[in-house]
């Protein structure tokens, strides 16, 4: 069946099989491997992307859903020539090891700040009506959907934390 | 997987009869694609009921209706919800990852299947998978697995955090089918398992979840608390949804509803009646406990879960009964 | 003694006697900083290449297909009506295919045995198709049939118990030594089996070329994982060549060449086209090496003064038939602590489970959990601060072999980590409480031994004063890339982006591959000589010593003569270091060390742990770059999180199959259980019976002990001992009181 998809800005047309995840088309289609499978189950994140500017696991995404979605993916964020600031400050923090998970972290992050910015409380939230105060462990909760095995948490979230600073202080 | 046919539903009529002719529904997909993908659920038909529409939350009657495809991610940030029924959005934020519940709908959430480990290991004897092949969990690693209304054929626990909330909520379903619309109470939308454990809902053929409806906000404060193994994205080892009124230092009204030890989003009456009246305190809990618990049903591993539920509902009626901050 | 061939520069040093800190008189001054890795950029984008990403034309997809019964043998396989689907090439079973990866550094074929099954999961056949969902399908339905042998997968009553004659130690009188004491705590330890799960699942790509095969793969140890790929499929090593330019995470789970890719290499061949093989992530549950599970039985008696003087660690470990790996569950308790009168027993007991193997500190990660815990009890029974303890307790020479200790600061550790970390804050057991929460600290000594293995790199001066490292080393997330292109730099007076490092192919110069925590002062020490060849060169060409050349800046300096680097290169200049083990490791005990400090909040009436704070402080010689190596720590005291807490395979009772395979089943911890985390690194020290850049690694070193500071800290919360790990939330809640409210 063909779809179209936009992605990162740029219309693709996909002729998939109905079985095909969303993940399997950027991967295997496509050729945008930035896109990692880490559990193909929804249980680790590493295939983070957005989706309408939300982030879902596009490996629980089967293709043919999405004829004519808009899609971005961490190719789609920032150039070598210019990485988008949470891209830098992964680099500099050293918010990451194997690098495996780090896309899904950085995709998940970017639209996690979106959601807060929105208001949308966590689990963990002191008061679910309040405007949320992205602490350490507020950024933890709302990340825990994106694992890291070499276990950079710390640093991960430090780089978001920074990244955050220096897109407020841009705007 | 197995190949599949796949039609986008143009209409609620077009996935009633397709459903009714034995195609399966897929919304968010989120535990769908994940059974398929392992060969526990191989439909032949698939309809995707995305446009359909029903993602709005509108007032209703003094309280919300949430239509079917109104996104976990959604329902747990609308500001009626946040504000008026405390216990769901809680629920919802506690359940899965931020991604999941972007995708994941309020009707998915609502059926979505056990994560029993056996159920998924197309390996082991499951009565659930496969009818009449047996119980491995019986006695296999069950720690995961329920200790209240369980049968001899399953030990399955019903996983999700949201339905338990509205459970607690006396939430109402709203169903269309060849018949015409009904509403089932949710609680009743569960079959327990009893000899025939693949038979999960009571939803008649063609039958398609359109909304959920939240009665009235209730008096009393609201609370989600739960358990697990690890302090995020991970399933219930027990978990209380908790809404409790008190007038003088007594109770004046409960609801208690339980996930993670429950074959479904689990409420006892009865443990509820035993907290009206009571004076606050500890005596208070361990009557509800007693009522809940005479019930449980533990296979091993998962033997804790009674003790732990016991905690639980200490800890629910403490914050809920204690002086407000 | 150092070799030098003038006529090739290249240097080969056998590590024999203790080596100047020539690194340490270099003036670049860029070695040891918090230096960004270099890939970092492509890591952030998405542009590093995974192994399952390789642009290889005409792909085909394979799937793996699991036994389903625990023993016996493959009676049929319905390979006609798997053909008969959509798209499917071929069905294959038997031949090379593996029983499961190899043991670290085998360097040959692990066991080859189908049709026999001897364990649940192993992996029977390979389907491949055209497309990975037909494959997928198709090796879901695959038809097998089996013959079915009785097994035992219960590591407690296995009949078949072996007990390695090296591993049973008896020193003294440990009956009478034990019954002497003052104080005595006799306890026993449980600790579940763990695995790897690095976040990129095991995945091969297999493509011959007139009889070569070339594979991108996932892999840690590219030298050893030739020999055993090339002895799995029959053919010489010079007939395969392995790529892994990015490895997503290791752990030791990538040590050996592993099913997916001998299914690869086979189906290729078979049907003449390229193949690649992703193990889905169950399969990498089921079917790569675990952890073994350990019971653990300490026993250890003090004197009055809390001096330890007898010591017993008895362990069970479990392995498949056929397995030489053993857990060396007490190898951290052989460098901490002394008494006269010592037992060491080790049994390894037969069972029909997944094949165990190295995970990250094979040894230490389990055994000092038993031993620093019940330390902890020790302590407890003397009535003595367990920090005090240990300090009491600190060995002059190592206690296994009276050797002398080539560095170790244990002592500097446990007092600046205390100092740190505010021990003097501890109250006493269960006496300090926030809201529901039970608050409590923990220590724990941190020891992994350290190991040099023979390692060789290639160093090019480009004409242009560039220089390129060339080894067949990889980086699996530790940060290789970085620390060989410091080393370069510092030695030969450049920036670090002016050192292109190329890693992990096969074709390149053999190092000793990433494990062990050996990686970075193996193939650093490579580094190290084969610029030392390219100094003495650059001097002799200019008239002077290598000793009096100085290198800075792209500048080469000797006496009032300064000149550009690239004046003097001409077409260039290339050379080879070669390290080798000698005789230091026989002389001393190498070792790193460090401390634990944990701070838990236990839950009143749930049981529910958190990790409120930690700090680690290590000592490993010579820190290469700061940045990476406290993400390393970090790494290791979050996996001690995950052991402490929550990671458990569970094997189901009767097939030993793992119930658990995924993610939502075995809990490796997330962000919410990680606090912001404290790694301190004493960067003063080194060690010069290590290696010539005295460094030790410190992969390992951060989970080591880590476990059991929080469990320490647990019983100092609230009062409830945990003696088997993980310490989940229903071994704790059953011993606090709740029914008071308070």
């Amino acid at each position: 069946m063909q779809i179209s998809l936009n992605i990162n800005g740029e219309d693709h047309k996909v002729d998939v099989d109905l079985r095909r995840s969303l993940l399997d088309v950027l991967r295997h289609d496509l050729a945008l491997t930035g896109t990692k499978k880490g559990c193909d189950h929804g249980q680790c994140g590493a295939c983070t992307i957005l989706l309408d500017g939300r982030r879902i696991n596009s490996c629980l995404s089967l293709a043919v859903m999405h004829d004519g979605a808009t899609i971005t993916t961490i190719e789609g964020i920032g150039t070598a020539e210019d990485l988008h600031p949470l891209q830098r400050a992964f680099v500099a923090q050293d918010g990451y090891q194997c690098g495996y998970c780090t896309p899904g972290q950085i995709m998940s992050a970017l639209a996690m700040l979106t959601e807060a910015e929105e208001g949308w409380p966590s689990y963990i939230s002191e008061s679910l009506e309040a405007e949320p105060d992205l602490t350490d462990d507020e950024i933890a909760e709302r990340m825990s959907g994106n694992l890291c095995r070499c276990s950079a948490y710390p640093r991960i979230r430090q780089s978001i934390a920074e990244a955050r600073a220096q897109m407020r202080a841009a705007k | 997987m197995k190949l599949f046919d796949y039609h986008k539903a143009t209409g609620l009529s077009d996935a009633q009869t397709k459903t009714a002719a034995g195609a399966t529904l897929i919304a968010g997909g989120t535990n769908l694609l994940d059974l398929m993908k392992l060969e526990i659920q191989t439909p032949e038909v698939l309809v995707d009921i995305n446009p359909l529409g029903e993602d709005e939350i509108a007032e209703q009657d003094g309280g919300l209706r949430v239509g079917a495809l109104v996104r976990n991610a959604a329902l747990a940030a609308h500001p009626l919800v946040r504000q008026r029924y405390p216990v769901l959005s809680r629920a919802l934020l506690s359940g899965a990852s931020g991604q999941i519940r972007n995708k994941a709908t309020t009707a998915g959430n609502l059926l979505q299947r056990t994560r029993c480990a056996y159920f998924y290991d197309t390996a082991s004897a499951c009565n659930k998978r496969a009818p009449g092949s047996g119980c491995d969990a019986l006695e296999g690693r069950n720690r995961m697995n329920a200790i209240l209304g369980v049968s001899e054929h399953c030990i399955a626990a019903h996983p999700s955090d949201m339905a338990v909330a509205m459970v607690a909520l006396d939430a109402e379903v709203a169903v269309e089918g060849p018949e015409g619309a009904r509403r089932i109470a949710l609680e009743d939308l569960y079959r327990l398992p009893q000899d025939r454990p693949d038979q999960e809902t009571t939803l008649h053929p063609g039958e398609v979840i359109t909304a959920v409806i939240l009665p009235p906000p209730p008096k009393g404060r609201q609370t989600y608390l739960k358990v697990r193994d690890r302090a995020s994205y991970a399933f219930a080892l027990a978990s209380v949804a908790g809404i409790v009124s008190v007038d003088n230092g007594r109770i004046t009204a409960a609801a208690l509803a339980f996930g993670g030890i429950g074959a479904k989003p689990w409420r006892n009456r009865a443990a509820e009646a035993a907290l009206l009246g009571q004076a606050v305190g500890p005596q208070a809990a361990e009557a509800a406990a007693d009522v809940l618990l005479a019930d449980a049903v533990c296979h091993g591993d998962n033997a804790f879960k009674s003790a732990l539920t016991r905690r639980l509902i200490h800890r629910a009626l403490r914050e809920l009964t204690g002086e407000t901050a | 003694m150092m070799a030098k061939d003038q006529a090739t520069m290249d240097v080969t040093l056998t590590m024999d006697t203790a080596q100047p800190r020539r690194l340490d008189q270099m003036v670049q001054g860029v070695l040891g900083g918090a230096m960004a890795r270099p890939e970092g950029p492509l890591k952030v984008r998405g542009a590093a290449t995974y192994a399952a990403e390789h642009a290889v034309a005409d792909l085909a997809e394979g799937v793996l297909v699991r036994a389903t019964i625990t023993k016996g043998k493959v009676k049929a396989i319905d390979e006609a009506a798997a053909l008969k689907l959509p798209g499917v090439i071929a069905v294959l079973t038997g031949g090379p295919l593996l029983r499961n990866p190899a043991q670290g550094q085998a360097s040959e074929a692990p066991e080859q045995v189908l049709p026999e099954v001897h364990y649940f999961g192993q992996p029977i056949a390979v389907v491949v198709a055209d497309s990975f969902e037909n494959a997928r399908h198709a090796a879901q339905t695959l038809r097998v049939t089996y013959t079915e042998a009785k097994a035992e997968v219960d590591p407690e009553t296995a009949s078949t118990v072996e007990r390695p004659k090296k591993s049973q130690i008896e020193t003294g009188d440990f009956d009478a030594g034990f019954q002497a004491g003052a104080h005595q705590i006799d306890a026993l330890y449980h600790t579940e089996p763990h695995t790897s799960a690095a976040m990129e699942p095991h995945a091969s790509i297999a493509r011959w070329d007139q009889g070569r095969l070339e594979l991108w793969g996932s892999y840690q140890m590219l030298k050893h994982n030739v020999a055993e790929l090339a002895d799995a499929m029959g053919l010489p090593e010079s007939k395969v060549r392995i790529h892994a330019p990015y490895v997503g995470g290791g752990f030791g789970g990538k040590l050996g060449i592993a099913p997916e890719a001998v299914a690869a290499a086979h189906a290729a061949r078979e049907i003449g086209r390229p193949v690649r093989v992703v193990m889905a992530r169950q399969q990498v549950f089921d079917m790569t090496l675990r952890r073994t599970e350990t019971a653990q039985r300490l026993r250890l008696a003090c004197d009055a003064t809390g001096k330890i003087t007898a010591l017993a660690h008895e362990d069970r470990v479990s392995n498949l038939p056929g397995e030489s790996y053993s857990e060396p569950v007490a190898q951290g308790t052989h460098f901490l602590y002394g008494g006269a009168d010592r037992r060491f027993t080790h049994e390894v007991a037969r069972v029909h489970r997944p094949a165990a193997g190295s995970v990250r500190a094979p040894g230490e990660a389990v055994g000092m959990i038993a031993l620093e815990c019940a330390v902890d009890e020790l302590a407890e029974a003397a009535g003595i601060d367990p920090v005090e303890l240990r300090l009491r307790n600190l060995p002059k020479t190592a206690p296994k072999g009276d050797l002398p200790f080539s560095e170790n600061a244990l002592g500097r550790c446990l007092k600046e980590g205390a100092a740190r970390f505010g021990w003097d804050k501890r109250g006493t057991t269960a006496s300090r409480r926030d809201g529901d929460w039970w608050v409590g600290l923990g220590v724990a000594a941190a020891v992994r031994t350290n190991v040099l293995e023979e390692s060789i790199a290639r160093v090019t001066l480009e004409p242009d004063g560039s220089a390129t490292v060339a080894t067949d080393m990889t980086d699996i997330g530790t940060g290789t890339y970085a620390i060989l292109s410091q080393i370069a730099a510092e030695m030969l007076g450049l920036r670090p982006d002016q050192v292109t490092v190329k890693l992990g192919d096969s074709d390149l110069p053999k190092s000793s591959g990433s494990g062990g925590s050996f990686g970075a002062q193996s193939c650093g020490s490579a580094v190290f000589l084969a610029c030392q060849g390219l100094r003495a060169a650059l001097a002799k060409r200019l008239g002077t010593t290598e000793e009096e050349l100085t290198l800075k800046d792209g500048t080469a300096t000797s006496g009032n003569r300064r000149v550009p680097l690239a004046d003097v290169l001409d077409s260039g200049l290339s050379a080879t270091g070669h390290i080798k083990p000698g005789d230091t490791e026989d002389d001393f005990a190498i070792a790193g060390y460090g401390a634990h400090f944990a701070e838990v909040r236990v839950h009143a009436f749930t049981g529910e742990v958190r990790v409120a704070r930690m700090l680690g402080i290590f000592s490993i010689g010579r820190v290469l770059n700061r940045l990476t190596a406290e993400s390393q720590c970090h790494g290791g005291m979050i996996w001690g999180i995950g052991s402490a807490l929550s990671e458990e395979l569970q094997h189901d009772r009767r097939d030993g199959r793992i119930v658990n395979h995924d993610l939502a089943g075995y809990h490796v911890p997330c962000h919410l259980d990680v606090p912001q985390l404290d790694a301190v690194l004493l960067e003063d020290t080194r060690d010069d019976q290590a290696n010539p850049i005295q460094a030790k690694g410190i992969g390992e070193l951060g989970i080591s002990g880590a476990a059991a500071a929080i469990g320490n800290a647990i019983f100092n919360a609230c009062g409830v001992r945990v003696r088997d790990f993980p310490a989940t939330p229903d071994k704790i809640f059953p011993h606090l009181p709740f029914d008071d409210w308070g």
